[in-house]
């Protein structure tokens, strides 16, 4: 069993090794370095020579490669070329608000999806379900910036009662975010609400109709009681999955809604960091980015073994 | 298609997407207004008889940029959709097929591939190569063909495992020639549904991109671009982002229905993964 | 109404709508009373409605099904009018399902224990500090080893025949008046079932519980059951006790089906009944058996005809009952196309042959070492003679299906060698082999539905074989295909259907045509009538027997089922975990003396004659893996030496005809267990 978590783990720090090397690859393809970013217009003759001279850019990239490599494993991701601050501090920044907003959608969404998908499968095809599931496939098929323009239309243009874009600066402290965070809280959780709902609730069907259940109520088990204890348990374990991708999109795929509120979190400093060419920092920001969720798709595994029996007594065989 | 019709919403969806795709090939010719044309006298001005749809920020006609704002969407994500599906499905089926080494290694890569935020990835090749269509085809092509390989090598495995495959085999038919004859017909409908679903988000990416201002470029038409534009006077002027937010859910909605209906249809069973 | 009556169909009949918007019945007219302590069987085929009825006698309906009219009564209550509490009461307590597929039905994330303490606590009078120690009492009652620790378990941790037993204490947690089995030893080995059959037996005798048990198998039936109703289309055609309806049927179908069954006493083929079970709304306004009887008379057809009670107290839908006569029970001697001495030449040879499931792990796999387990499958060495059949007959786990996949170019051997003739060697791998083995060496499966791919037309099937190995134009094709379908006994207007629009034997019967098409001189039959009914079994085995007459092919024919194999081998090899236990000619592998395993399977079939029992009983354990020393059945073996058996190996004894025994018991000591009635020959 052991054996299994630890294999999982190598497994896991081996992907985030093939990400490192493909974001190092894709940043070196990139026309211009750090250096040509930082002069600018200077980024020529002997200036330009001097300067990659004294970063370290003329070295082979294989090396620059295990240096970077190396000094990202203890901590230090090098300097921001466009801001010239140190990349952990910008990101730690930004990292703390874009868990902020993760984990208010979380909070707001998962309740609210697993509820939803549960009741749609408890009463398929009735009202309930197809209007939650309508409702779903709306909030799932329209993009992100419209939704978010509709709610910052309605609620910040028309009620006036939030407001429609985030003023606060980065760095500071996490309750000066409210109110204005109610919106993209409210955009995020529309999406995944309906993803994760729709997961539930096919899972659910899936093991209302199984032969076990049929069984349970064969056996006179009553309803309530079924459900909680044949149903629920089985069904639910498939979400983790997708409640695992979705915590791992809150964190690095959220970028368009960054954009729409003006919320300064990991997505926005991404791409503020490639319009400006500024490489260490996209490549910062990618790997902390692919990194989450490579360990937050380990933890679903782990979980997932350790929540289904099947998988741990195979587990256990495992040489 | 005769028993896709029969479910109400599969027909729903069906004509709204055949609708967009008529207007999107004929709109030029539809059109009442230069999309270019820009009115200092006429901005922001509610819809009226003249302007059906009222006027952007600019003056231009939001009725005539609105139905030409999807063809340069459409016509992109047409071509890279079955582009990304034909790639993705190849390797994907070989894997399920091969398995082994190769399988262990390149589902690694592709791991680590969509490990990475699917802005950064466009991003990065914009940056590097610019936002032409042929750069723009290649690029959606290329990362949306890759979670295609996952959904192709799940297909692919279902039906190796099955005896009508074992028996080719032990016939003697080589290994692509079982592929294309035995193990293809019957994951065509996964894949089928699966380019349904992957033709709706790369519409979303690239109004996303447009949207974010690294798709097409102004002047030309595009709905991204239109509620880009439109967001700082939407509270006055609704028209200039309403149209064309419609515009767009309404394609997605009926690419959906279209894509749920076909799934049922076919008995696919749709794994209800985040777009990627 | 009776008292002693527990549970009472009174003119039942159950449809549903179709997508046409018409009502077809999916059973009609059922009457029929069960007494408490009785044992009544249900016999039908697949579609004859009989899961439907059982399901229906606890008030459930599958989704789409209605009640058309008539009613279930359990004691005085309605269960199609009971309220769902009064259901749930009822359900699981004094009426009790066990289901077919006790694996499937008992829920992967609850322990064993807990779901029957569930059953416990829903239906039984005691109280609460009590259920523990009847959940362990009713695990004892149903012969569980270790209680306490099978109680922690989860279902998946557990055997076939331990999910069975689990569910059928389940079924008694609430003392049930009646029991409801559907079909409960399907897809279990038959050693297993035999305990299983034994068990329920007993409890009837013990606790006099009445039980309604629904199979196709008549064999289970006569195990079980004092009295048998047969389902035929929906409807009841005959009823009686066990003796009037498994040895004087008086109903045609009823005859048919016993006759289209192997038996173990009997070389000669089984009679095939032609045709299939009408689907429901197909039947005519006459007898439902009609198309297919060979007493059929111009009165069959003008109406339904009604229940006759016969004097002995059977009751029968035939109208020509005491003509069934003509179609006897015992049938002409078509004696089997036998090779047996024509001949010498080996067509199939394989020499210790050995082959391993097992995967090494990744330390294994660096140092070049192979896993330090027993092989799957070890010392295979037996040959063919051209023209004849080889049985290979084995349970789950015996490796006969992994020895054809060797054999078929599908499973290579980790060692060993197989050879076609007299020296040609086969590759171990399909890749390896020149286009002249490969057609010469074809295979069919067991399961037709997975062996046809249902995108493909049968044309498109048969092409395929044609195509690869003869280059065949396409009119040459067609007519090729065309006589391929003649050939077993399809019409050319099944070229353009799909694997969808046919019955399993059809479809298996293209898989055959498939086969043949290459002109192959070997033929690797796996389980290939396993899947199918039993009426459809007997005409695949005649077709394969014509083919064989035709041709000359060798088959090498695979089956749990020894009657069967009866019927077609002329030689056969018995195996136990991947080893051979007995081989040698048909007939003397038959007959005693018997290997311990051989006499425990052969005792374990079940013929459709009641009043028999198997004599001898190996222990019922779930076995992983072959032992690393020693006899394979070492662990089970009623018959066991003593530590012998664990360490050596034992030798094989073999006799002047080519009959080997491997045991460490000599031949002449092998005297098999005292029967109570004439079992074999």
């Amino acid at each position: 069993m052991l054996r299994m978590i630890l294999r999982r783990l190598m497994l896991g720090a081996v992907t985030v090794g093939l990400v490192s090397l493909i974001i190092f690859t894709a940043v070196e393809v990139l026309p211009g370095d750090a250096c040509t970013a930082l002069l600018k217009q200077d980024a020529q003759g002997q200036g330009l020579a001097n300067c990659r001279q004294e970063l370290g850019l003329d070295r082979s990239a294989t090396l620059r490669y295990l240096v970077w490599a190396g000094s990202a494993l203890t901590g230090d991701l090098g300097f921001s070329a466009h801001s010239t601050k140190r990349i952990s501090e910008l990101v730690a920044d930004r990292l703390k608000n874009s868990l902020l907003l993760g984990v208010m959608a979380l909070a707001v969404g998962l309740p609210l999806a697993f509820l939803a998908g549960i009741l749609a499968a408890l009463r398929r095809d009735k009202w309930l379900d197809l209007g939650l599931s309508g409702l779903a496939i709306g909030a799932m098929t329209i993009p992100e910036f419209v939704s978010a323009t509709l709610l910052i239309l309605v609620f910040s243009g028309w009620l006036g009662w939030l407001p429609g874009i985030v003023l606060t600066p980065p760095s500071a402290p996490l309750h000066e975010f409210f109110p204005a965070i109610v919106l993209p809280v409210a955009a995020l959780a529309m999406v995944m609400t309906a993803h994760i709902l729709r997961t539930v609730r096919s899972s659910m069907i899936e093991v209302l109709d199984s032969d076990y259940v049929r069984m349970a109520t064969l056996k006179g088990v009553p309803y309530r009681t079924m459900v909680w204890r044949h149903v629920l348990p089985n069904a639910l374990l498939p979400a983790i999955n997708v409640v695992a991708l979705t915590v791992a999109w809150l964190l690095g795929g959220v970028v368009v809604i960054e954009m729409v509120f003006n919320y300064p979190g990991l997505g926005r400093l991404m791409i503020s960091a490639i319009s400006d060419r500024d490489l260490a920092l996209v490549q910062a920001i990618a790997l902390i980015v692919a990194a989450v969720y490579v360990l937050v798709n380990l933890l679903a595994d782990l979980l997932t073994l350790l929540a289904n029996p099947r998988l741990r007594t195979a587990a256990r065989k495992q040489p | 298609m005769r028993a896709m019709a029969s479910r109400p919403s599969g027909a729903i969806g069906l004509v709204i997407v055949l609708i967009h795709l008529f207007i999107a090939v004929s709109s030029p010719w539809l059109v009442p207004f230069d999309y270019k044309a820009i009115s200092s006298l006429l901005i922001l001005s509610p819809p009226d008889a003249v302007h059906w749809w009222g006027t952007d920020h600019l003056g231009r006609d939001v009725f005539t940029r609105t139905l030409l704002g999807g063809r340069e969407a459409i016509l992109v994500t047409l071509i890279a959709t079955p582009l990304a599906v034909a790639w993705g499905g190849f390797i994907g089926i070989y894997l399920g097929l091969v398995g082994g080494k190769l399988d262990d290694v390149l589902m690694r890569l592709v791991d680590a591939f969509l490990a990475l935020p699917w802005i950064l990835k466009m991003l990065l090749m914009i940056a590097t190569f610019g936002t032409g269509l042929g750069v723009l085809i290649p690029t959606l092509a290329f990362f949306y063909g890759i979670p295609v390989i996952r959904i192709a090598r799940a297909a692919a495995h279902n039906v190796v495992a099955r005896d009508f495959v074992l028996a080719a085999r032990a016939r003697g038919h080589g290994r692509l020639s079982t592929i294309g004859r035995e193990l293809l017909p019957n994951v065509l409908d996964a894949l089928l549904v699966e380019g349904a679903m992957r033709w709706s988000w790369m519409l979303l990416a690239f109004s996303s991109l447009s949207f974010l201002g690294f798709g097409v470029s102004p002047p030309t038409p595009d709905w991204g671009l239109m509620v880009a534009d439109s967001r700082t006077f939407l509270a006055i002027a609704p028209w200039s982002g309403l149209y064309p937010i419609a515009a767009l859910s309404s394609l997605i909605i009926g690419i959906n229905l279209t894509a749920d209906a076909l799934a049922k249809t076919l008995g696919v069973d749709r794994a209800q993964k985040a777009p990627i | 109404m009776d008292k002693d009556t527990v549970l009472s169909f009174r003119d039942l009949s159950i449809g549903f709508v179709s997508r046409a918007g018409q009502l077809l019945p999916v059973l009609r007219n059922i009457d029929l009373q069960i007494q408490r302590g009785e044992t009544v069987g249900l016999v039908g085929e697949s579609g004859s409605g009989k899961s439907t009825l059982a399901l229906a006698a606890m008030g459930y309906l599958k989704a789409g099904l209605q009640v058309t009219g008539g009613s279930v009564h359990f004691g005085t209550q309605d269960m199609f009018g009971l309220s769902r509490s009064a259901l749930e009461a009822v359900r699981g307590g004094k009426v009790a399902l066990v289901p077919q597929n006790a694996g499937q039905s008992l829920t992967p994330t609850l322990r064993v224990g807990s779901q029957l303490l569930e059953a416990v606590a829903l239906h039984s009078a005691l109280p609460p500090a009590e259920h523990e120690r009847r959940v362990m009492a009713l695990l004892r009652q149903v012969r569980m080893p270790d209680p306490q620790a099978m109680a922690a378990r989860y279902p998946h941790e557990l055997s076939g025949g331990q999910q069975q037993r689990v569910a059928i204490a389940m079924a008694l947690a609430g003392e049930p008046d009646v029991l409801l089995l559907d079909e409960p030893t399907t897809g279990l080995d038959v050693t297993t079932q035999a305990h299983i059959l034994a068990l329920l037996r007993d409890i009837n005798h013990e606790t006099r519980t009445a039980m309604v048990y629904v199979s196709h198998d008549l064999g289970a039936i006569a195990r079980v059951c004092d009295r048998v109703v047969v389902l035929y289309a929906g409807e009841m055609v005959l009823a009686g006790s066990a003796r009037q309806v498994l040895l004087t049927p008086a109903h045609p179908y009823a005859r048919g089906l016993l006759n289209s069954i192997p038996r173990l006493s009997q070389t000669s083929l089984p009679e095939a009944l032609p045709g299939r079970q009408p689907l429901p709304g197909d039947v005519g306004d006459g007898c439902s058996f009609v198309e297919r009887c060979a007493l059929a008379q111009a009165s069959c057809r003008s109406g339904r005809p009604a229940l006759q009670f016969l004097p002995d107290g059977a009751v029968t839908r035939c109208l020509f009952h005491d003509r069934s006569d003509e179609m006897a029970l015992t049938r002409p001697a078509r004696a089997t196309a036998l090779r047996v001495g024509a001949g010498t030449t080996a067509a199939l040879s394989l020499n210790q042959v050995a082959i391993s499931y097992a995967q090494a792990t990744v330390m294994q796999q660096l140092l070049g070492r192979r896993p330090d387990v027993p092989h799957t499958v070890a010392d295979i060495t037996f040959s063919v003679v051209a023209g004849q059949t080889m049985g290979l007959v084995g349970e789950s786990g015996s490796g006969k299906s992994s020895i054809l996949k060797a054999l078929a170019g599908l499973n290579p051997p980790i060692a060993g060698s197989m050879s076609m003739g007299a020296d040609q060697f086969l590759a171990p791998h399909v890749d390896q082999r020149p286009p002249d083995h490969l057609r010469r060496v074809q295979m069919i499966f067991q399961n037709p539905d997975d062996s046809l791919n249902p995108r493909h037309t049968v044309a498109q099937i048969l092409a395929q074989p044609l195509r690869l190995y003869f280059g065949l134009s396409e009119e040459a094709l067609r007519q090729r295909s065309i006589n391929l379908l003649e050939r077993v006994r399809m019409g050319a207007h099944y070229l353009d259907r799909l694997p969808s629009q046919m019955s399993g034997g059809e479809k298996q019967r293209v898989a055959i045509a498939r086969a043949f098409a290459a002109e192959p001189d070997i033929v690797l039959c796996d389980e290939v009538t396993s899947a199918l009914d039993v009426s459809v079994q007997a005409a695949v085995l005649d077709l394969l027997n014509d083919l064989k007459r035709e041709k000359g092919t060798t088959y090498l024919f695979v089956s749990h089922d020894l009657a069967v194999v009866r019927v077609l081998a002329d030689s056969v090899a018995v195996l136990y975990q991947g080893r051979l236990c007995e081989i040698g000619p048909a007939a003397e592998v038959y007959a005693a003396p018997f290997h311990p395993y051989t006499e425990v399977l052969l005792g374990a079939v079940l013929e459709p004659v009641p009043d028999m029992s198997p004599i001898l009983l190996a222990d019922d354990i779930m076995e992983l893996a072959p032992p690393a020393q020693g006899c394979a059945f070492q662990r089970r073996c009623p018959k066991k030496v003593g530590a012998i058996c664990d360490t050596t190996a034992p030798p094989w004894q073999l006799s002047a005809s080519g009959h080997g025994i491997c045991c460490h018991i000599a031949r002449d000591q092998l005297i098999p267990a005292i029967r109570d009635s004439g079992h074999h020959e």
